[in-house]
């Protein structure tokens, strides 16, 4: 199969994006954002998970969050490429929301035709991924949690949107291979514990199974993960292009209106080639996203191939692009009221959450070079 | 996805079959002698005759200057020297020899010269049958160029022209050189003009072409020096003092920025042509032994190798979302990356390659052991080469910064 030129992302992609872009400003301007998530600075402070409840009824409204839902399934039928766009805008503005973990889990219920979950997704619930064990390996099947006698048993480790979801997709070893599991947040023998992260605008933590009864939606989780997990990076990605933009945007508002020795700080190159340099990365990342999330539509064979390059480059962008946008910011960048640091955490966390760059880069390695003898 | 996995209109399409069976008939085979890595380290004679052949051969059949109308000696098609490229790249043809002609020359004259000019000098360029050779830089005047001080006076409806150029690519070789001149001194930008002089007619008449002998041992440039050299007014383009606005038309197309597409073939495979890319720097790793295993099992090298491949494939994703105005910003973003990225990428995949090799990277193109012939620490001393010429990677980033990101101008 072969991708169409514009990567799939036509006018109706334009319009959503254009829509997400308005709302996530109207809804949650940066400074407003702050005021919600922010307001305990403690480092040993219990995570707050802060986010706009009444936000989700609205994206569900706009029809958002059943995005990733097969058309053949009840869901709209959007290109992959017009959904990153959207999770684009999402990242720009730091927007705090399970939108993304629904979106994935709808990628993988639709791999694995899940379809009375599916139904759910387009109901407008809330759901996540619940397939990491405690190592945090991003190997899909590396799971904590097994499934016995009809019963789960175990931890699902840096879950996001922990307690903001209210189903989990869970991967399970079924003695046979790995099985997935759509688990109501308010079954008997769950629980969630909120684990204490850096980054404000996100939620994670562990889910603790015990004797949860519960019967698989599919046997073959491992296929079903290993088709969706590319739509899974590469809208993550998307959200670090976007949350780039935004670090390199105020960087460079900042460079071109402070002055130090009679001149913008942008006029010096030791300033300026470094954020050129941010926008290089910036671009490859985003090039590389769309490009990934046209061929999960287009030319599925190389979709693992195309979306690990995309995640390997937003992760060693994100890392790049937050060092340099507190270090261009002096002094007031280094400071928790200066709103730097709620992108360059959300970055930090998205740049080893599904796996950082070098993990993709060896899997990568596996498809282009072959496996290492 | 190849490049011509894009859906073309009806025009191009049927032009794409053209060209595929045109090529198809009309490979010119494996070349009698060992060619250079490009058209800039062209040093011989019989590498240059090989090369002007072929590029006559894919003009006389339409390939080469396709975007340009019938007049000027083009092919009067709209948007088709895009889907010729693909197809020469794909057939592995040679490189064409008149770079600078087809990629600066070609669009300066076409769009700041006079009808008779371009009618005159443009069917001889994109033949090859001229090579052109650019004239910008001077020995006080580099990535500052507007400092150029080669001088033109007026006497009569002559001009005479005095001064040194250096670093001139083909030079050499060359019938034509578009050159930037001084012709008034009190003002740095609007004392710029721009013209064609002759070079070939003019050695010994004015001209000396003195060649200069690169890091990798290879000519290639050139020193230029005018001494009275006389010159028709009918070679200036456009208005006296625009010399400035005519050399930020020949430099956009030079950074692949311009308006026009530059006719380009290439991928001709041939032991001493010898592209950095990642494909062949992943055959180079695989065929590194390193005790029972290789090179290409080496995690670090994997990674390192990786990097190279995710970088090239980036910088081939920017060109084509260059074309989906929906997902750009800035205009310009894109297209002035373009010469930054393709040479920093090349050379990083070039040095990479010498350190997979390791010590056997010592070894240069006279030793029967050096593997590749020794073509890797050639193309990585080349890539400098890159990185310099056409705008230092330094005042490409001073571009992007202020003409993109808006930050205040270094100077
Ligand atoms: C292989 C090759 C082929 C060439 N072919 C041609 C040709 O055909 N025709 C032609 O006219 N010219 C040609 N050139 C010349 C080329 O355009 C110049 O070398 C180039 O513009 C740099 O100028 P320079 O050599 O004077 O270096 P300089 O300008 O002296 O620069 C030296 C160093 O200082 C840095 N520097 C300079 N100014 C700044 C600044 N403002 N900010 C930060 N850093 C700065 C540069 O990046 C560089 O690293 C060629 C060069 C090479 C290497």
């Amino acid at each position: 199969m072969t991708q169409p030129n514009d990567y799939g992302f036509g006018e109706e992609a334009a319009l959503l994006k254009e829509q997400a872009r308005k709302f996530f400003a109207d809804t949650l301007p940066v400074d407003a954002l702050h005021a919600l998530v922010a307001d305990d600075p403690t480092p040993d402070r219990q995570p707050s998970g802060a986010w706009l409840e009444e936000s989700w009824q609205a994206m569900v409204d706009l029809g958002w969050t059943m995005l990733s839902v097969p058309e053949a399934a009840g869901g709209l039928g959007l290109p992959v490429a017009a959904v990153a766009g959207l999770v684009e805008e999402q990242g720009k503005a730091a927007f705090p929301s399970p939108l993304l973990s629904t979106l994935c889990a709808g990628y993988v219920l639709g791999a694995a035709q899940a379809q009375a979950a599916l139904d759910e997704i387009v109901a407008g619930t809330i759901a996540t991924l619940a397939i990491t064990n405690a190592q945090g390996s991003w190997q899909a099947g590396d799971s904590d949690v097994t499934y016995a006698d009809g019963k789960l048993n175990g931890t699902a480790s840096y879950v996001q949107d922990a307690r903001r979801a209210q189903r989990f997709l869970v991967s399970a070893n079924t003695g046979g291979g790995i099985g997935l599991f759509w688990i109501a947040a308010d079954t008997a023998g769950v629980t969630v514990e909120a684990d204490a992260i850096i980054d404000l605008t996100r939620d994670q933590g562990r889910l603790v199974l015990q004797d949860v009864a519960a019967t698989p939606v599919t046997d073959n989780g491992l296929a079903a993960l290993n088709q969706a997990m590319p739509a899974v990076w590469t809208l993550l990605a998307a959200d670090m292009v976007g949350a780039g933009e935004w670090q390199l945007q105020t960087t460079v508002d900042y460079v071109t209106q402070r002055q130090q020795f009679d001149k913008p700080l942008g006029f010096f190159q030791a300033v300026k080639h470094p954020l050129v340099d941010v926008m290089l990365q910036i671009d490859e990342a985003k090039s590389l996203v769309y490009n990934a999330a046209c061929a999960i539509d287009a030319e599925p064979e190389k979709a693992a191939q195309f979306a690990h390059m995309a995640k390997a480059s937003a992760s060693g962008m994100a890392g790049y692009a937050s060092g340099r946008s507190v270090q261009c910011h002096g002094g007031i960048g280094f400071t928790w009221e200066c709103y730097v640091h709620l992108y360059f955490k959300r970055q930090k966390h998205s740049q080893m959450l599904f796996g950082d760059g070098s993990w993709h880069r060896a899997r990568l390695a596996d498809i282009l070079v072959g496996a290492a003898a | 996805m190849s490049e011509s996995a894009r859906k073309d209109t009806p025009e191009q399409a049927e032009f794409r079959q053209y060209c595929q069976n045109w090529l198809a008939n009309n490979h010119p085979g494996e070349p009698p002698v060992r060619l250079s890595l490009s058209p800039l380290e062209i040093m011989t004679n019989d590498q240059l005759g090989y090369l002007q052949a072929w590029q006559k051969a894919a003009y006389d059949a339409g390939l080469v200057g396709c975007d340009y109308p019938e007049a000027v000696g083009g092919g009067g098609r709209e948007d088709c020297q895009r889907v010729a490229n693909e197809e020469m790249l794909r057939a592995k043809t040679p490189y064409l020899p008149n770079v600078i002609g087809l990629g600066m020359a070609a669009p300066t004259v076409f769009f700041h010269g006079q009808e008779a000019l371009k009618e005159r000098l443009l069917p001889r360029l994109f033949s090859g049958e001229d090579i052109w050779c650019q004239g910008f830089s001077e020995p006080g005047a580099g990535s500052d160029l507007a400092s150029v001080q080669t001088f033109a006076e007026k006497k009569g409806d002559k001009w005479v022209i005095n001064g040194h150029k250096v670093w001139t690519s083909l030079a050499h070789f060359a019938e034509w050189m578009i050159i930037l001149l001084r012709t008034d001194k009190s003002h740095k930008y609007e004392g710029l003009s721009y013209f064609v002089v002759p070079i070939k007619s003019a050695l010994g008449k004015g001209v000396t072409v003195r060649p200069l002998i690169k890091i990798t041992g290879e000519t290639g440039f050139n020193e230029v020096i005018f001494e009275n050299l006389e010159i028709d007014d009918s070679h200036r383009l456009d208005q006296l003092g625009k010399g400035w606005q005519v050399a930020m038309t020949t430099l956009a197309h030079e950074r692949g920025a311009g308006q026009m597409v530059t006719p380009r073939s290439g991928g001709l495979k041939s032991k001493a042509t010898h592209a950095s890319n990642s494909t062949n720097l992943i055959e180079l790793a695989r065929n590194t032994p390193r005790g029972d295993k290789t090179a290409a099992d080496d995690p670090l090298v994997r990674d390192a190798m990786m990097k190279s491949v995710i970088r090239e494939w980036g910088l081939a994703q920017n060109q084509r979302r260059s074309r989906v105005p929906a997902l750009q910003d800035h205009p310009m973003r894109l297209p002035l990356q373009n010469k930054l990225l393709a040479s920093e990428i090349s050379q990083d995949i070039a040095s990479l390659a010498l350190d997979i090799e390791g010590p056997a990277s010592s070894l240069y193109l006279g030793d029967p052991n050096a593997p590749d012939g020794g073509q890797w620490p050639m193309a990585y001393m080349n890539s400098y080469g890159m990185t310099i010429a056409a705008g230092t990677s330094e005042v490409q980033r001073n571009i992007l910064g202020e003409r993109v990101l808006n930050m205040p101008k270094s100077k």
